[in-house]
């Protein structure tokens, strides 16, 4: 990948040239959003409001913002725990995110499920999911119900380079090929599994490649290039739902933080490297730039968005810190559908154990 | 009433609940071509076509998880393992997405997913193909677990699971794929956690699942003839949820309290049960909960001693009049 010479050739694709001034600072605010709403995320971590893991995407904003825009009504996407911008970009509010991390009721998933499982079905986002490659599989079984039910959508499916030497992430690449399942597999590649790059981890000349040996078209990506990430998603999101289609995008980005905050960030990799991306590739910047060169975005409207986005994230922390936690009677709900739905109950006997 | 099989009652359900509903898929290794390992799907693909009943290739792990998904948006999948013995390859996809993702998105969720296959010991094919886990499902909250006995069990319980919203485990069994039993020809619905008498006695209760019980059946006709012991068998049939009213109810006629389960002993389902009538029924009990369980070892190959490693006719008989 070369460092930005110039405005993104994929400035001229139609699916961006298409886009109105609004629509473009609609996709800065996205950005600029999810950034300062994981910087509050963080600040609420390291005051103990947070508990367990937190896996920040500062520096991948342009990736969830980028596929989420071009995704159609009929679209399903499904992430693993480095969630927190594509529930952003496919509107979740600020609000749910930050209560459920906080663990209060009020959070998206009621504080059951905590930063790696957010959900939001009514928004075609199915998750969220904890373990490496785990959800792989499920967003080929949601394009397989696509499928299946006749519904011309696809499913965007997440995962991380880390995620690519699980072997159910190889099974589902196998059966997504041989049922010619409308699914984007989107690998976002940020160089690292956790603190191990993809030098040390992953075989072979490339990630996406490997869709090669299921007969898959791949292709590679600049996460930094907002445009760019849209037009090749788009690409692949046509072939999925015009004929069926699966395909392996690999999308190159970075994140500026550890793995998750409890990653102290000193042991495999230097100061510099980072540096260096934030200075040459940064997302936010670089779209930035392009808006300005554009002649959408000026300094004063871009100061405007940025503390708006401050104000918003700011707002979230107080409306988590003043929501309530569960109730103690809350653990025991929301395990089984027919507990929690008692006028359509067939079962008998005791389900929940003491 | 029509005399079938068990593997018939599958069958049956299975073709019952395809035809009813639309959204329901049979998908697994040789369901389809092969007409199943153990011909359970046969005559399927024929009836219902390529788009139901889904040759899978060798991927548990894939085609579990794929259900899975495809079950949050609504189409109620039946995958069927060969093995449950395979469940430890896609572990991740039942235990951590279908049994968790309820919960984990507070409620916004469910995964309305059958997973069937044989889950027993008996066929001499050694330590990986042997497994039971319902005990290791049923400690999951989240999953339904089912065990039939009987073809009447296995087709009006199947019929339940697969309209169930919930994730259902439903464990079936090779040896008893030839048992037949009288079946009715029109529909019902056996209710998940509802146990059933099987046996009525007064002296001593068994409580099993899955083939033991009729293991237990047996013992209990030789008891009554040989020794004059009323025995009374209670097949739970569902283990989570389970039935605790009727083990108890049998627990205070007959006071004395055999568990018998083809599991490992430790922490199987007969803890539980052990558990549940010492603190509920302290008072009626004329002796301790005792647990007949395999031998607790990895399931032997050796067609003699396999006989001896599960709780056969004999070891059920010892075990009951050791208690009285």
């Amino acid at each position: 990948m070369n460092p930005p010479t110039g405005p993104s050739p994929a400035s001229h694709a139609p699916v961006n040239a298409r886009l109105t001034s609004t629509e473009r600072l609609d996709l800065y605010r996205q950005m600029v959003r999810i950034r300062r709403f994981e910087e509050r995320s963080l600040r609420a971590y390291q005051q103990g409001k947070i508990g367990g893991f937190l896996h920040l995407y500062i520096g991948q904003e342009a990736v969830a913002v980028g596929c989420c825009s071009v995704m159609e009504k009929t679209d399903h996407v499904i992430t693993a725990y480095r969630d927190h911008g594509h529930a952003l970009a496919v509107g979740m509010s600020p609000n749910e995110l930050m209560a459920e991390m906080y663990g209060k009721a009020s959070g998206c998933s009621k504080g059951k499920g905590g930063s790696m499982h957010f959900f939001d079905p009514s928004r075609n986002f199915w998750g969220g999911h904890g373990i490496v490659g785990g959800q792989v599989p499920l967003g080929a079984g949601i394009a397989f119900a696509l499928k299946y039910r006749g519904i011309a959508g696809a499913c965007l499916t997440f995962m991380g380079d880390g995620a690519v030497n699980q072997g159910a992430v190889h099974e589902t690449f196998n059966l997504a090929a041989l049922w010619d399942l409308p699914v984007v597999f989107i690998i976002e590649n940020n160089g690292y599994s956790m603190g191990t790059s993809q030098r040390r981890s992953s075989a072979g000349p490339g990630l996406a490649q490997r869709a090669e040996a299921y007969g898959m078209e791949w292709d590679l990506c600049n996460g930094h290039e907002l445009y760019e990430v849209r037009e090749k998603t788009d690409r692949m999101l046509q072939l999925a739902r015009q004929k069926s289609r699966p395909t392996v995008l690999e999308i190159i980005t970075y994140r500026y933080r550890g793995h998750s905050v409890a990653d102290p960030d000193s042991t495999y990799r230097t100061k510099d490297e980072i540096e260096n991306y934030r200075r040459t590739k940064d997302p936010l910047t670089l779209i930035h730039d392009t808006l300005v060169a554009e002649g959408v975005l000026t300094a004063e409207l871009a100061k405007e968005i940025d503390t708006a986005a401050r104000a918003e994230a700011d707002r979230a922390a107080e409306f988590a810190e003043a929501s309530p936690f569960p109730a103690v009677e809350d653990i025991l709900k929301d395990i089984y559908w027919e507990e929690d739905n008692p006028a359509h109950k067939k079962s008998r006997g005791r389900i929940v154990f003491d | 009433m029509p005399l079938i099989t068990y593997r018939e009652a599958i069958n049956q359900a299975l073709a019952e609940e395809l035809e009813r509903d639309p959204n329901v898929v049979l998908m697994g290794e040789e369901v389809g071509q092969f007409q199943g390992a153990y011909k359970v799907s046969e005559g399927l693909l024929a009836r219902f076509g390529p788009k139901r009943v889904i040759d899978t290739p060798i991927s548990e792990a894939g085609f579990v998880g794929l259900g899975v998904g495809a079950a949050m948006l609504g189409i109620r999948p039946v995958i069927e393992l060969m093995f449950w013995s395979f469940y430890s390859v896609a572990f991740d996809q039942i235990l951590n997405n279908a049994a968790n993702v309820r919960y984990m998105s507070g409620g916004q969720v469910n995964v309305p997913i059958v997973i069937r296959g044989p889950a027993n010991g008996g066929t001499n094919v050694g330590a990986t193909h042997s497994h039971t886990p319902e005990n290791v499902l049923a400690n999951h909250p989240g999953v339904k677990v089912v065990c039939p006995a009987t073809a009447y069990d296995a087709k009006g319980l199947l019929k339940s699971a697969i309209r169930d919203n919930d994730p259902v485990m439903f464990l079936e069994n090779t040896i008893l794929y030839n048992d037949k039993s009288e079946v009715p020809a029109g529909e019902y619905l056996i209710p998940l956690g509802l146990a059933d008498v099987k046996r009525a006695g007064t002296d001593l209760t068994i409580v099993a699942h899955g083939r033991p019980v009729i293991n237990a059946l047996k013992a209990a006709q030789l008891l009554e003839a040989e020794h004059d012991v009323s025995v009374e068998v209670v097949d739970l049939r569902s283990i989570r949820p389970l039935d605790e009213d009727t083990v108890l109810g049998s627990v205070r006629k007959s006071h004395r309290v055999l568990v018998v389960e083809e599991n490992k002993p430790f922490c199987g389902v007969g803890a539980q049960l052990a558990y549940l009538i010492q603190d509920r029924a302290f008072d009626d009990l004329d002796a301790p909960v005792k647990r007949l369980t395999a031998l607790d070892a990895p399931a032997i190959y050796s067609m003699a001693l396999e006989k001896e490693q599960l709780p056969n006719l004999q070891r059920i008989m010892e075990a009951v009049l050791k208690m009285l």
